[in-house]
């Protein structure tokens, strides 16, 4: 157990490189109650996050999802969120459980003046996911309410998990098909365990915050706090796609934004792939042509490429100069070889 | 949790046995669990001086890296290869395959191996373990 963000949270139940591959080849389950819930309700509540999130929430249609950002006045990431429209007037922003009082402080000075309440509903989901290719199999039985087969990813739907009340979603950070079970804490113990018991023979496993982050690495995704953070803006990132300039009205950091848009990021996230066992960890130097030009913002074994990886900023132009690239691991010039993200992308 | 009562542990979670006048050091079970998977382990080189409390190496875990610590004073005798393709057995049998390194250690006026005053009993190091939380 770890302590998170004020939570309690399982850093892994057994081995996390187990936990890791269950959910690459069958399935896992991870307790994220954590994780932040705001709702947004009201006639003007998708206007209202038009201006305050990068996103264009308001043209999401109801039983959708979309990725997207918080950003400040000068165009850093305050968080990146995912928001459910759940309904033609209310909307469920998840946060990062770390960002949740300040997202939640935003949101709702953005949405003052609108016809939108804001509201910090964390404390009344829980949330409990299954990914992995087994996850659908397991899941789909267990639910009432709503067709599993036919739901895209990133799409959500009301319905029954075990007899309680769910709002189940096709998403997830792990780079794998999966869902996110969303339901009252007090029926939290019972979907878990309806899940575990329908999942043992498929190989379904609980799977901790470690699993969590190297499926997520492997996957290309960001952590706010490692790869996202107040100094960079989502182009930095890679992660441009998620700033609608094209959505009518004015946004909190459009127009630092579109200068950076213009301008092109002084420094972009990369993929290393690392010869040996030591691991690149957060905020190690990485050298091109033996000088500083980066850092790592994540760095793990990846089980699936048997191979350390990393995601690093490096300046912009750093990689084309100096094509020798190495991390300092804590003293020891460590070569690295430049990779597209992500590292892993599921074949189905 | 298993801590063998035979064996003499020191509060950064080695556990020393020793035979003769040789030391063999591993890191124990709570402090496999603790780190997670080992993935890496840097272990001294034969021969090399090391010297009780003083790091001689580091254990390379998913989420951590921490340094490994000499429980005792003296010359590295043999280092347990088996670890460098096969750091997970670190994990599986801390106490058995998982050990690292072997100590030369010097003997006493009469004999016998000197050790660490405080090298810490089975019974006392499990008290640690249990304060730590």
């Amino acid at each position: 157990m770890t302590s998170f963000a004020g939570w309690q949270m399982p850093l892994r139940y057994a081995s996390e490189t187990a936990e890791h591959q269950a959910v690459r080849h069958a399935a896992g389950l991870f307790d994220l109650s954590h994780m932040g819930e705001i709702r947004v309700t009201g006639p003007e509540a998708g206007a209202a996050l038009d201006y305050a999130l990068t996103g264009h929430l308001s043209a999401v249609r109801p039983g959708r999802a979309r990725y997207t950002m918080i950003c400040a006045p000068d165009g850093g990431v305050l968080d990146d969120l995912v928001v459910y429209r759940l309904g033609e007037q209310e909307f469920l922003v998840i946060a990062n459980a770390a960002n949740t009082p300040a997202v939640y402080g935003e949101l709702r000075s953005r949405a003052a003046g609108r016809d939108a309440v804001v509201t910090d509903a964390t404390l009344d989901y829980a949330l409990v996911a299954i990914q992995g290719p087994a996850a659908a199999g397991i899941l789909s039985p267990l639910v009432a309410g709503t067709d599993l087969g036919a739901m895209k990813y990133y799409a959500g739907a009301f319905g029954e998990v075990a007899g309680r009340q769910a709002w189940v979603a096709r998403t997830g950070y792990t780079g794998e098909d999966g869902f996110e079970v969303y339901s009252w804490p007090e029926d939290a113990e019972a979907i878990w365990d309806a899940l575990t018991s329908a999942g043992a023979t498929a190989g379904l496993v609980p799977a901790g915050l470690a699993a969590r982050d190297t499926l997520r690495l492997e996957a290309g995704m960001p952590l706010y706090g490692n790869e996202l953070g107040p100094d960079v803006t989502p182009f930095e990132a890679g992660l441009g796609r998620v700033v609608k300039f094209d959505k009518p009205g004015d946004f909190v950091g459009r127009a630092a934004l579109a200068a950076r848009a213009a301008s092109g990021p002084a420094k972009q996230l990369a993929g290393l792939v690392i010869s040996g066992r030591r691991i690149p960890r957060h905020g190690y130097p990485v050298l091109a042509g033996g000088k500083h030009r980066g850092i790592v913002t994540s760095g793990a074994p990846s089980p699936t490429l048997g191979q350390p990886i990393a995601m690093a900023y490096l300046e912009a132009g750093a990689a084309e100069d100096q094509p020798d690239l190495a991390v300092d691991i804590r003293g020891q010039v460590v070569p690295a070889q430049l990779t597209d993200l992500p590292f892993y992308r599921r074949s189905n | 949790m298993s801590i063998p009562a035979e064996l003499r542990y020191t509060p950064e979670h080695e556990w020393v046995s020793v035979e003769g006048t040789v030391a063999s050091v591993g890191i124990t079970e709570y402090a496999a669990q603790q780190l997670g998977d080992v993935v890496y382990v840097s272990l001294p080189a034969l021969g090399t001086a090391v010297t009780a409390g003083e790091p001689c190496g580091e254990v390379e875990s998913v989420k951590s890296v921490s340094d490994l610590y000499s429980p005792v004073d003296g010359e590295v005798a043999e280092i347990n290869t088996e670890l460098e393709d096969d750091p997970s057995l670190v994990n599986a049998e801390p106490y058995t395959s998982g050990w690292m390194f072997r100590v030369q250690v010097a003997a006493d006026g009469n004999g016998d191996p000197a050790l660490p005053a405080d090298l810490l009993s089975a019974a006392e190091y499990e008290e640690l373990t249990k304060s730590a939380g």
